[in-house]
């Protein structure tokens, strides 16, 4: 039994790395097949973008330039940025630390508003759970592009929130109003993520824990006299939570499709901005950098829903190993 | 199909009629400027003069009164009457322009823009959507009908793309071609990217529904009478799959206006002149402007309309949930 959840680990995680190495390499490819590169993006005399070309390595074959980059990314050594001119690995784990903020953050206030609300809906009927339920089937067709956009037009116009950006609290500040800065700007940004994804979370809850109401054992809890409250909260819930953690996996990948779209709307400078920036200046190693870190995000969150899962129920763990 | 998913198809396929006819709903040109009205409200409709008279929809011209303020006034000393389904479905006559949802920061009609921006945006989505069920059916069917090897080699790829963040592989496909193209170039572009991203959810679904039927009495049937494997996958096993088709389009065009709207957005999309939902929200994104003007929130109300309606088609926010359309965000 242990042997084979260790087993199913091994597994996910090879696929987790497969993944990883499989993205950075496909995105480094694809920047350059792109036609022209860094130095002819900057139109100048034809002797100095040759002379950038060589100082990059860009005049050299496309499989030693690989190979090079191959080589140097196992160290974790990424490259070097043409256009910062900086290490790839520095100014990714930067903007990757603000990206994972702003993710973290907005998967917990979606879970923390869509499991219960989905309880809610999921075991009880009445006005207030029409009201719920009629939210999140509206929040469903309301991406995060809209609702960064929407919340941001309500902040411009109250002002009760800073719009855009991650804020730049003075050096010498205490650390307690840096953060209330930092918590401030991170409002509109989690919010307009959260939002879609709460919806999600919320049906998903609600339809597994219907379904886990019918079962045979819940109905034996009934039958056996048990309040309502404590069939829904010890024996239905437990089911349920099955397959909304299969879900998880999918949904950090929507969640970061999603942190894109908001990242931009509202100049919050994490990796999707980056991103953007890279495939603008044709800068090869960033995109590629860019890529390998949202990659590993992504195999991590799959990894953590997958083990949860797996953990959870044992049969998953033997059916796939 | 209950009477909410018929009238949302219906209002669905309203809407894409109406982006077709796009430049006849439009009262101008989407390029037209009016160098005297930048971010003109609103200008409604009305029916009851200033001395209480019942009369024809008409419009009050509008003033600039206040360059710097942005503020206007309504000429109440003169009506101008709507025009219906003339050269375009209703407009005004004479030199003053008429804004029925106001007017973007170089005075041009949002509502004009909107209308001929949902012919890109929806066109793009619907093309990438029958490109990416074309490409999912071929891969789907060969797969369910194939088995063995085949079939695993197709559904791993099939897994391999689905479970990539869908937004970054379009954004990294886009950046494999040149940054500046024309419209037409742009437009080709998008539906090729979102195809090839979109197809593994119909190949996986197609797939399963062949894999069973392929072993039902009709089609044992229909391979005894001599029928070629082709024959049999198109004429007899696909019409198993057209309900679930018909889901999958529900899910995939709004997928893909939202992606065509992300990515316009970026900047690596429609560019600036060409009115694309995307493109345009670019404008209404900076705070000043959506704070003082709101109407140019307008394609993203669009959004949201087509994305709800499409929705409530398919019946799917009753029932399940679109857990596969990860390109929804």
């Amino acid at each position: 039994m242990r042997g084979q959840f260790l087993r199913y680990l091994l597994g996910r995680a090879a696929a987790a790395f497969a993944l990883v190495f499989l993205v950075s390499s496909g995105a480094l490819l694809l920047a350059q097949l792109a036609p022209g590169d860094y130095a002819s993006e900057f139109g100048r005399d034809p002797a100095s973008i040759a002379a950038d070309r060589h100082r990059l390595g860009l005049d050299r074959p496309f499989a030693e330039q690989y190979g090079r980059w191959l080589k140097r990314s196992v160290t974790l050594d990424l490259g070097e940025s043409f256009y910062y001119r900086r290490p790839v690995t520095a100014l990714v784990r930067e903007r990757a630390a603000n990206t994972a903020l702003l993710a973290v953050v907005a998967l917990l206030l979606a879970t923390a508003l869509g499991v219960p609300g989905g309880i809610l809906t999921g075991s009880t009927r009445g006005p207030a759970v029409s009201l719920v339920r009629g939210t999140s089937v509206a929040l469903l067709s309301v991406p995060p592009l809209i609702t960064s956009l929407l919340l941001l037009t309500l902040a411009a116009r109250t002002g009760w929130l800073p719009v855009g950006g991650i804020g730049n609290p003075s050096p010498d500040a205490s650390w307690i109003a840096r953060l209330i800065v930092s918590a401030r700007h991170l409002v509109i940004p989690a919010l307009a993520l959260a939002l879609p994804l709460a919806a999600t979370i919320e049906r998903l809850q609600s339809q597994a824990l219907r379904e886990a109401m019918n079962r045979p054992s819940t109905m034996a809890a009934r039958a056996r006299g048990l309040p309502r409250s404590r069939i829904v909260g010890r024996h239905a819930w437990r089911l349920s939570l099955g397959p909304l953690l299969a879900i998880y996996g999918i949904l950090i990948g929507s969640l970061f499709s999603g942190s894109f779209a908001v990242e931009l709307v509202t100049s919050w400078p994490g990796l999707g901005d980056l991103m953007r920036q890279a495939l603008m200046a044709r800068d090869t190693h960033l995109v590629a950098g860019c890529a390998a870190a949202g990659a590993l995000f992504l195999a991590i969150g799959v990894f953590a829903a997958d083990v949860a899962h797996g953990a959870l129920d044992p049969r998953v763990a033997g059916s796939r190993s | 199909m209950t009477i909410r998913q018929r009238g949302a198809l219906v209002i669905a396929i309203t809407l894409f009629a109406a982006a077709g006819l796009a430049s006849w709903v439009a009262p101008y040109d989407p390029g037209r400027q009016f160098p005297d009205h930048p971010f003109a409200p609103p200008m409604l409709p009305h029916v009851i003069d200033s001395s209480g008279h019942l009369r024809a929809p008409f419009v009050y011209p509008l003033h600039l009164v206040d360059p710097l303020e942005r503020r206007y006034e309504e000429d109440r000393t003169r009506r101008i009457p709507l025009r219906w389904f003339g050269s375009s479905l209703a407009r005004v006559d004479g030199s003053d322009p008429w804004f029925p949802i106001g007017s973007d920061g170089l005075g041009r009609d949002v509502l004009s823009r909107v209308t001929l921006g949902a012919r890109l945006s929806l066109g793009v989505a619907a093309a990438a959507t029958a490109l990416a069920l074309l490409l999912g059916i071929s891969v789907g069917a060969a797969a369910g009908y194939a088995g063995g090897w085949i079939d695993a080699t197709l559904m791993r790829a099939a897994d391999g793309v689905l479970v990539l963040p869908a937004i970054y592989v379009v954004l990294a496909l886009r950046g494999a071609l040149p940054l500046v193209l024309t419209t037409t170039q742009v437009f080709v572009t998008m539906v090729a990217v979102l195809g090839v991203v979109g197809w593994p959810a119909v190949a996986r679904g197609v797939r399963g529904i062949f894999v069973t039927e392929r072993r039902e009495e009709y089609a044992e049937a229909a391979r005894a009478l001599g029928a070629g494997p082709l024959r049999i996958a198109l004429v007899h096993l696909l019409p198993a799959a057209r309900g679930f088709l018909g889901v999958q389009l529900t899910i995939l065009v709004p997928a893909f206006v939202l992606a065509e709207a992300t990515i316009s957005f970026a900047g690596l999309g429609f560019a600036a002149p060409t009115p694309s939902w995307g493109a345009m929200l670019q404008d209404a994104a900076s705070a000043r402007a959506a704070s003082d003007a709101p109407w140019l929130l307008a394609p993203a109300a669009a959004i949201i309309v087509t994305v709800l309606v499409l929705h409530m088609a398919s019946g799917r926010w009753a029932s399940g949930l679109w857990t596969d359309a990860s390109l929804t965000d």
